[in-house]
């Protein structure tokens, strides 16, 4: 036990020091310049002088992400959910899900705001993050819903279960791991959407971290950009965190994958 | 001793059972099953015998013939207890909550029925462990909350397809002696599936022995050794001869294929 948390948590640590330490010193001793390489204590002090707007622009990010992601699990499943209890249904609308997840959505990206309009730049990146955020909940959860104890079926038919029954104590319960799976793929993926929608979205009202990012990199402001790509690894770290911790929640009891095993 | 009441509680009527593939799993199977007897279907794999049970349990529908319930109007009682090979359990459920399903799927409260699920998981001898998650029991506890939840409503018959055929030999052999129990103190009727002679003509009142393709039933044989038995029966005569007898009629089927 002892020992795993050592590996675990101790020795990543050690490493990251030792390499902030080795890259302060390289760019002190070598003398880079700071618009190619700016010194992890430089990095810090930009981050410091930058903390306000960097703040405002983490917080309209996380707001975008995570109401993409909201908006994914509640689409996701609620697809799935309807697959579920129409095989026509799933037929008709799959592939359509397909589509919309294999075309790249950079290249849909710039319709969608000309649709939405400049003036609702907000709501452009929310669809553009949800576009890429919600498949792998839909498919997952469309799997999971599939994957139930054909045994246990039977045995709710046996027992004149309901329709609605079937759904909530078994199906969705059986799905539940594959749930959380596509939950924590896409909780990255809903980061990802908002940074490369505000990208494509360029300037106007956005004023997300990546926004920063760019608008950093054109006045060469090194360290700021930095700074901003800290926020969003920081982002992006919390939500895959947060999404193991509650898998770990709900499945610690009873699923195979949450199970710690003595060996 | 219990067939003694004679009545017939299930009657199967010219069964036959066709797949789709063209399959044919069951040809005109005929028999009745009495009130409160423990009737064994024994058989090689491919005979028919899970089909025949899911019929009776009508989770399957016959291509011809009948299923009815004299006893209650022709039709299936709401009330009916079933048993799998793999214990069946709702792996995210405690043992409680696995064994209320029945009750939960009929709407009842789980704090009216508490009661009776705990008489349930007494009668198993799983009493302590109403909180326990099924990944935490045995394999021998699980097939015992599976029982437990078939029993729990008290039906007035239970169908089991095979329910020990994964277990090891020692718990197979308790769990058969706890079954022969219960049976004996509830009047249930009991059709048990399995391809063990030995545990059929253990348990049995009555053993249908099975043949396959097509399936259908070779020899009706009667167990008449008195209950309660227990495992000085498998040490007896009679109990070898029997044991033979339905051994040598399957080899024959076997022979003649």
């Amino acid at each position: 036990m002892e020992n795993s948390r050592f590996l675990r948590i101790l020795v990543p640590t050690l490493v990251g020091i030792a390499f902030l330490l080795i890259w302060e010193m390289l760019v002190r001793v070598k003398g880079v310049p700071e618009f190619v390489l700016p010194a992890p204590s430089r990095i810090w002090e930009s981050l410091v002088l930058n903390f306000g707007s960097l703040m405002f622009s983490l917080w309209i990010t996380l707001r975008v992400t995570l109401s993409a992601f909201v908006l994914a699990v509640i689409g996701g499943v609620g697809l799935a959910i309807l697959f579920s209890q129409s095989r026509l249904i799933e037929g008709a609308l799959f592939p359509y899900a397909v589509v919309l997840q294999v075309t790249p959505v950079v290249s849909i990206a710039p319709l969608i705001l000309i649709w939405v309009g400049y003036d609702n730049v907000e709501i452009a990146l929310l669809i553009i993050a949800w576009i890429v955020a919600f498949f792998p909940i839909l498919s997952n959860t469309t799997l999971g819903l599939r994957s139930a104890d054909h045994n246990l079926r039977d045995l709710f038919r046996l027992y004149g279960a309901s329709r609605w029954q079937i759904l909530s104590e078994l199906l969705l319960p059986s799905a539940m791991p594959y749930m959380l799976a596509g939950m924590k793929i896409s909780g990255g993926l809903a980061l990802i959407g908002a940074v490369v929608a505000e990208f494509v979205a360029g300037s106007g009202t956005s004023t997300g971290l990546a926004w920063r990012i760019i608008e950093a990199g054109n006045r060469l402001d090194i360290p700021k950009m930095f700074a901003a790509l800290l926020l969003l690894s920081a982002l992006g770290i919390a939500i895959f965190f947060a999404l193991t911790w509650a898998e770990h929640r709900l499945l610690r009891r009873w699923h195979e994958s949450a199970l710690k095993r003595e060996s | 001793m219990n067939q003694a009441s004679g009545t017939s509680l299930i009657d199967l009527q010219n069964i036959s059972k066709t797949y789709d593939s063209g399959t044919q799993a069951l040809q005109s199977v005929s028999t009745s099953i009495a009130q409160g007897s423990f009737v064994s279907l024994l058989g090689p794999s491919g005979c028919g015998k899970s089909t025949l049970l899911r019929i009776i349990a009508s989770l399957v529908q016959p291509t011809t013939g009948t299923v009815s319930w004299p006893s209650t109007g022709g039709v299936r009682p709401a009330d009916i207890g079933f048993v799998f090979q793999d214990a069946t359990l709702m792996p995210w459920a405690s043992v409680l909550d696995n064994v209320y399903l029945p009750f939960k799927l009929q709407g009842r409260a789980l704090k009216d029925v508490a009661p009776q699920i705990m008489d349930a998981l007494a009668r198993v001898g799983l009493a302590d462990f109403a909180k326990s998650f099924p990944r935490e029991l045995s394999g021998g506890m699980k097939m015992r909350v599976s029982i437990a939840r078939a029993l729990v409503t008290r039906p007035p018959v239970l169908l089991m397809d095979e329910p020990f055929a994964a277990l090891d030999e020692f718990t197979r052999e308790k769990l058969d002696d706890d079954l022969l129990a219960l049976w004996q103190a509830e009047n249930w009727t009991v059709i048990f599936v399995t391809h063990s002679v030995y545990e059929s003509v253990y348990l049995s009142e009555r053993v249908l022995v099975m043949g396959a393709r097509p399936g259908r039933i070779l020899h009706d044989m009667k167990i008449d050794e008195p209950h309660p038995r227990s495992r000085a029966f498998r040490a007896t005569a009679a109990y070898g001869q029997r044991c033979a007898e339905i051994s040598d009629a399957l080899r024959h089927d076997a022979g003649a294929v």
